[in-house]
């Protein structure tokens, strides 16, 4: 596929990411298991009466929705495509008890209706009066991939010239400490957060990064993980020695065995970094991976915060991201500078 | 780019009148509904309501698929693995990894069933837990991926009641451009007290057999199935020598843009993505032969729909008819149930009726077919809408 790029970008994770210019430099550190992302004054972007009835996610991505169109001087994107692995995990908890508490009776519909995964791509369309191309990804920790995935086979179709694409998950309530339960191996809190980003058919002044290529594979064996990257790296005429940043979704887990295979061969002289200590671990918490790899794409500055090793490059111009989680959905995402 | 055609050499299904393609097709041509009292789930409306249900229970669908009895399939996942492995057995694919080969499925309620069941017992009750991780969307397309041997490119659609018509769009696009050579596509749905509570809160679900298109139409009846069909690129179908079905000939997606669930008066999403789809088909309107219509048989829906008929085709309206009056609506899997019935309509060039109709909406005067009626078709198109504003038209053809 053409490669396309990546024009704007807004972030709403638990590091103040929506309003700093500050990238990293004053991280929260966190203690709990359980993490919510830090909220804005939702007041400055959505209407009283709209947010009142909009769940924690719903605002979320309207917000970063917003603020990457506009970073990206774009009043009408020509495609809005969403990932979440959840999806509006709030509302059908709401929903789900109060039918079992009142045995299905004396129900309201507010909560059934901002139940359905693609009610954030929805509400984007709504408050944009955006009547293109919106679709709804649901595929775990490939989510976010695949919308992005999406939009860069739309931009290559010619269909469209600027996409509005993102990830969003809500932590939600009771579900996820019952989820919790069951992973408690992982290192990194659980959390929750919404990334939106502009991507063109076309170079702009301003743009971000080159987005090159975006592959998912449903699953891959740990021995076999250095030669799909491999393989994949060959595709877009790369050795795993052209990669000068790769970014890692380690979460502390045993399945972090797939990253370290690669931090000790093919990319043991790469800059390692990895960020899940900082956004936690969520099924779209690869896209706060591509918000802060197409910040130190543009800005050439890599925050400590992220480092995992201390190589130095004079310069950061092809970074390879690599996301999976519990040996599932791999996703590989490849920029190189504009 | 050189672009590919998009061959359809398969398909499966399981819905509540017939657990095969063949068993479908003679419901279908015999007007026999499979609308009835609810018998698998318990719920305090069970008197008040008809649905599409499968009677099989998950003991019996498990066993058809040779999985353990302690197996964690939500009832999404057992339904869409019987529709899928039909699907590859019907399109003659015994080597799946010979070609580079996705699977892209859709859903609504994915776990929700087991979850609303176990949801309080899952911090205390350790035989429910393997029920958590089954839950989300992905999980029941992950398992049709694992019991049709697909381990590469794999992912979920969900956009409501749109969801397996936009998984068959991103289908078609894959091959056309020459991304994968073959993928199979659909969607899966079960029913559950949570979309029964749901819709029956909004207060569009009717107490009797659901009338699209009629005038005294009073809401839907829900339905479960799955459905998926294959997809193969022109490569393949000339290396192979295989027997195409019908071709995917146009597709488009618009939002309405007007209401998280209420769809506009003038149907304007609904003909962006008709306007769109026959663009893509290269074709005129009058030149396609018969619509399998959304037609939920709600009132907003089906006045909606007309409108925006009216305003693609005209005075001359093309055949059309709703088939949700045999299955019921089958949310996320009702654009890949009503692809399978597209291409039985080519295929036997034969329009399915619309049952329960009687008195056209006045503002319209649009009559469905009522009859089953022979007739000689080479385009049909199928339209989905879901909430948040999503819909999506796909245009079947026969060369």
């Amino acid at each position: 596929m053409k490669p396309c790029y990546i024009h704007s970008i807004a972030s709403i994770s638990a590091q103040e990411t929506l309003n700093s210019d500050l990238f990293l430099r004053n991280v929260i550190e966190h203690e709990s298991n359980m993490i919510s992302a830090i909220r804005p004054n939702y007041k400055d972007f959505i209407s009283p009466v709209a947010s009142r009835r909009m769940a924690t996610g719903v605002k979320m991505g309207v917000v970063t929705a917003k603020t990457a169109l506009k970073e990206g001087g774009i009043t009408q994107p020509d495609a809005i495509i969403t990932g979440t692995g959840m999806g509006c995990i709030e509302d059908s908890e709401k929903f789900l008890n109060t039918i079992i508490n009142n045995d299905e009776e004396y129900l309201t519909p507010t909560s059934f209706i901002q139940s359905t995964h693609n009610t954030v791509g929805a509400q984007i369309a709504l408050g944009l009066e955006c009547k293109s191309y919106n679709v709804t990804y649901v595929h775990g920790a490939n989510s976010f991939e695949f919308a992005l995935l999406d939009a860069q086979l739309m931009l290559h179709e010619a269909t469209a010239n600027t996409i509005l694409v993102g990830g969003v998950d809500e932590l939600g309530k009771k579900f996820i400490t019952d989820y919790a339960l069951l992973h408690d191996t992982q290192k990194v809190p659980f959390s929750e957060g919404a990334h939106f980003f502009t991507v063109t058919s076309e170079k702009q002044e301003n743009s971000y990064a080159t987005l090159q290529a975006v592959s998912c594979i449903q699953s891959i064996a740990v021995e076999e993980i250095s030669s799909r990257v491999r393989d994949f790296l060959k595709n877009n005429n790369l050795s795993a020695s052209d990669i000068d940043v790769v970014v890692l979704g380690n979460n502390g887990d045993e399945y972090d065995m797939y990253y370290s295979r690669l931090q000790d061969s093919l990319f043991k002289n790469a800059l390692q970094l990895e960020y899940k200590h900082l956004c936690g671990e969520y099924y779209t918490a690869s896209a706060f991976g591509l918000w802060g790899a197409s910040k130190v794409m543009r800005n050439q500055i890599v925050p400590d915060a992220l480092r995992i090793n201390t190589i130095k490059k004079s310069q950061y111009k092809t970074i390879l991201l690599y996301n999976q989680y519990k040996g599932e959905h791999h996703s590989f995402i490849l920029l190189t500078a504009c | 780019m050189s672009e590919q055609g998009v061959a359809i050499t398969g398909m499966g299904i399981i819905s509540s009148i017939g657990n095969t393609v063949e068993e479908n097709l003679n419901a279908l041509i015999s007007s026999k509904k499979g609308i009835a009292p609810i018998v698998n789930i318990q719920t305090k409306h069970k008197d008040v309501i008809k649905v599409g249900e499968v009677l099989l229970t998950n003991e019996e669908l498990a066993e058809r698929l040779g999985l353990i009895k302690e197996n964690n399939y939500s009832r999404t996942a057992l339904l869409g693995c019987i529709a899928g492995k039909e699907a590859l057995a019907n399109a003659k694919i015994r080597n799946i990894k010979e070609y580079r080969t996705g699977l892209i499925s859709a859903t609504s309620v994915g776990g929700m069933d087991m979850t609303e069941k176990y949801c309080n017992t899952f911090g205390s009750d350790i035989e429910s837990q393997k029920y958590i991780t089954s839950h989300h969307a992905g999980d029941s397309t992950q398992k049709i991926a694992k019991q049709l041997g697909i381990s590469e490119f794999v992912t979920t659609i969900s956009t409501a009641c749109s969801s397996a018509t936009n998984a068959i769009m991103l289908g078609a696009r894959l091959i056309k451009t020459g991304q994968l050579d073959r993928v199979v596509v659909g969607g899966t749905d079960c029913l559950s007290k949570f979309t029964i509570n749901g819709f029956k809160t909004l207060m569009i679900l009717s107490d009797t057999d659901c009338k699209p298109f009629d005038a005294d139409r009073k809401g839907l009846n829900l339905g479960e199935a799955a459905a998926f069909i294959v997809l193969e690129s022109n490569t393949v179908i000339q290396e192979q020598k295989k027997e195409v079905l019908a071709f995917i000939a146009g597709y488009g997606n618009a939002n309405d843009a007007y209401h998280q669930t209420a769809s506009s008066a003038n149907g304007e999403g609904a003909y962006l993505a008709m306007q769109k789809a026959l663009q893509v088909a290269g074709i005129k309107p009058e030149q396609v032969d018969y619509i399998n219509v959304h037609g939920t048989a709600t009132p907003n829906n089906d006045a909606s729909e007309g409108a925006a008929i009216q305003r693609v085709f005209g005075e001359s309206i093309p055949d059309f008819s709703s088939t949700k009056a045999f299955t019921g609506h089958t949310l996320a899997a009702a654009g890949a149930i009503e692809a399978v019935y597209s291409i039985l309509a080519l295929k036997h060039n034969v329009i399915f009726p619309n049952l329960n109709f009687d008195n056209p909406i006045p503002e319209f005067g649009m009559c469905p077919v009522t009859e089953v009626k022979e007739k000689a078709l080479h385009y049909v198109l199928s339209n989905s809408f879901g909430f948040g504003g999503n819909c999506s038209t796909l245009i079947f053809s026969k060369n």
